[in-house]
């Protein structure tokens, strides 16, 4: 119970200082915005080819905007060694990871939701036409990213080249969620059923957030403390 | 003694893989489809496993650092990533070649062929990340836990690539075929490639290992040179 | 493994911290009783700092440990326990005063975090800028909030880096008259110090780190009030 009060103590902190300055939540959706836009002049937008494409898209969008919202996560806390003080603090690592995970999700799902519109509107795409499965899809890629983006940030806060490092060490590992999220994306936004051979995409997702969360929640110890 | 050990060691490596070579090029015919480019494969596979083996053991070892705090764990890690990502390129390399003769193409997006450039992309970050670090312990924290990252997600990738369809050439050895597709005399030159190059491996990771060794140890007199 | 003396607020034992090879802390013992005030002195670089990032479970030992009243410093016992003043301020600009000693104290699961906020806001004399933003505060507004947010879950061992350094009068005679309280009130303070004048006011002992080896540790020396420095030259540090 205690561990659950810490967790959304932390979440609630980072939620409110990134709303208050808006930070990364500007860059990163202007950031996905001008990806589509740019993208427009990569492709025809108005050709079928888009809608082969829409998920992978749509999900580098996420990952490079995400990038930009992962890597204040914990560059926030260097100011005033703020670090310092939450690691001291009672509050356990894991928590404090927890927390900085779930602040991550909020602020990632806020981008995709902004982008999803945006990008129906310049190619002409009825991106919501499955929303029960679209939705699982949207949370269980997403919290993939944000759980390898999150322990990566800590693990690079100190670092020079802090900006450049992490989207070299998160990009490579994100891959195989990136992979299911593109395939079942793109066939949910163009209206279509999924295949039976597809569904072990859905699967993989869950192996992968399961996986990644308990090494996550199992080092992050040793990487903010030794 | 070690150093002659060491280098009698690598001698007989080179030795092996010679003799190894002979055997390839003149004492086997050609292969009945492919030709003369088949025997690229006889360095080709042996490459996989040796740098496999080498990023097993990195990852056996981040976890022995973070479990005993031993510094010469993290050593071994990243002389047996090292040498391991230097077996991955000649993976690659050897694969471009066989597909340039074979398929036409140097490259394609072959899921297993991508998921090798992941998986040496994914070790390359991992050495960068390194060079990014200061502190020798915090460092060999550091990059124990990206090891461990690394191959939990080279391991997922690869079962995502298997879900991918393939046109890579299917299982060869006999171990998962059940035998009969390979000349067994082929098949044990495979075997003796691999165990010429792990011996190999074992040579350049030991060497590697006392060079890191030797510039930790450079690096702590410094401190302590500063320090005074 | 020799027990622990009962009486130890912290009690330090074989403690060595290396980075890489280079050894910052050698073979550190150190008992520290309750209800006492070490000075640590001792050059940049001597491991001052470490020691203290240690105690305060901010960093492991290579080999030895640290208790902090009989628990490992991770324990959230030890932590709850521990206020920690380090060279940062440790609060957040994007949040207003009030704010910040409210996360803190939900942190450390405080039983009515606003009420805890409000009277520390007024002890520091904050109260009437309690709304307005870190990043809008004067140095020493900022000092006096850090304080705040170290004292404010009453802790009994306070671990403090450099705490007079960059300290303006007002935060100054506000952080010694709090670590006075603190003292009277059987609460345990390490701090890590140059300004020797100030840290004599309240010093019951004083260790001096060379290099990272503990060359002395024991009672103040009477010595030490007149001459501050007395200790550097009887230990050969010049």
């Amino acid at each position: 119970m205690r561990y659950l009060r810490q967790t959304l103590t932390i979440a609630g902190k980072d939620l409110r200082s990134e709303i208050r300055t808006k930070e990364s939540l500007n860059a990163a959706v202007s950031f996905a915005v001008v990806i589509l836009v740019l993208f427009s002049f990569a492709v025809d937008p108005s050709a079928d080819q888009i809608k082969e494409m829409s998920g992978g898209l749509l999900w580098l969008v996420f990952a490079f905007a995400g990038a930009l919202v992962l890597n204040r996560s914990f560059a926030r806390e260097l100011g005033n060694d703020c670090l310092d003080a939450l690691v001291a603090s009672p509050v356990p690592s894991s928590a404090l990871f927890l927390g900085k995970a779930l602040a991550n999700f909020v602020l990632l799902l806020i981008v995709e939701l902004v982008a999803l519109p945006v990008f129906g509107v310049l190619y002409n795409m009825s991106w919501a036409r499955q929303p029960l499965l679209l939705a699982p899809v949207l949370l269980l890629a997403t919290w993939g990213m944000t759980v390898i983006g999150t322990i990566f940030s800590a693990l690079t806060v100190n670092l020079r080249l802090r900006e450049l490092m992490l989207p070299m060490l998160i990009y490579p590992m994100m891959i195989p969620v990136l992979m299911a999220a593109m395939r079942l994306t793109t066939l949910l936004v163009n209206g279509e059923a999924i295949p039976a051979d597809d569904q072990i995409w859905f699967r993989l997702l869950v192996g992968f957030d399961v996986i990644f969360t308990s090494l996550a929640v199992t080092l992050v110890d040793v990487v903010l403390v030794g | 003694m070690r150093e002659k050990i060491l280098y009698g060691m690598g001698i007989v490596a080179g030795l092996w893989l010679l003799r190894n070579l002979y055997v390839i090029l003149l004492g086997l015919p050609d292969e009945a489809l492919q030709g003369a480019i088949y025997r690229i494969l006889f360095f080709h596979l042996p490459s996989w496993f040796t740098c496999f083996t080498a990023y097993f053991l990195a990852g056996g070892a981040s976890i022995l650092y973070l479990w005993k705090k031993d510094l010469k764990y993290d050593t071994f890690a990243v002389s047996a990533v090292e040498v391991g990502t230097v077996f991955t390129m000649v993976g690659l390399v050897t694969g471009m070649i066989w597909a340039r003769i074979i398929w036409g193409i140097w490259w394609t997006w072959d899921p297993r062929l991508t998921w090798a450039l992941i998986t040496y992309i994914v070790y390359a970050s991992y050495l960068m990340l390194r060079r990014a670090v200061d502190d020798p312990t915090t460092r060999a924290r550091h990059s124990a836990v990206l090891c461990i990252f690394a191959f939990a997600s080279v391991m997922i990738t690869y079962k995502a690539i298997d879900w991918w369809r393939t046109q890579h050439p299917g299982a060869v050895l006999s171990f998962r075929t059940g035998g009969g597709t390979m000349d067994p005399r082929m098949e044990s030159i495979i075997y003796q490639n691999w165990a010429a190059l792990m011996l190999l491996t074992a040579v350049l990771v030991a060497i590697r290992m006392r060079q890191e060794t030797m510039s930790r140890e450079i690096e702590g007199m410094r401190r302590f040179a500063h320090a005074i | 493994m020799s027990a622990v003396p009962p009486e130890a607020a912290i009690n330090v034992r074989q403690l060595w911290k290396y980075y890489g090879d280079f050894p910052a802390l050698r073979n550190i013992e150190l008992n520290i009783a309750p209800g006492t005030c070490l000075a640590l002195l001792g050059r940049n670089g001597s491991g001052k700092t470490t020691l203290l990032r240690i105690m305060a479970g901010l960093m492991r030992p290579q080999k030895g440990d640290v208790r902090i009243f009989g628990n490992d410093p991770r324990h959230s016992a030890a932590r709850d326990a521990i206020g920690l003043l380090g060279h940062g301020i440790g609060v957040y600009d994007e949040l207003s005063a009030e704010e910040n000693l409210r996360l803190f104290a939900r942190m450390y699961g405080l039983a009515n975090p606003n009420e805890v906020a409000a009277q520390w806001l007024k002890r520091t004399a904050l109260d009437h800028v309690a709304r307005s933003l870190v990043r809008e505060f004067s140095r020493g507004m900022r000092q006096r909030l850090a304080v705040a947010r170290a004292f404010l879950h009453a802790p009994k061992a306070l671990l403090l880096d450099e705490p007079f350094t960059a300290l303006d009068d007002r935060a100054i005679a506000l952080l010694q008259s709090l670590l006075a309280g603190a003292l009277k009130g059987g609460a345990t303070i390490i701090m890590s110090t140059h300004q020797l004048r100030e840290a004599m006011e309240l010093a019951t002992h004083v260790a001096l780190l060379n290099r990272g080896k503990l060359l002395f540790h024991g009672e103040r020396p009477v010595e030490m009030i007149q001459d501050p420095t007395w200790l550097y030259r009887t230990y050969g540090e010049g």
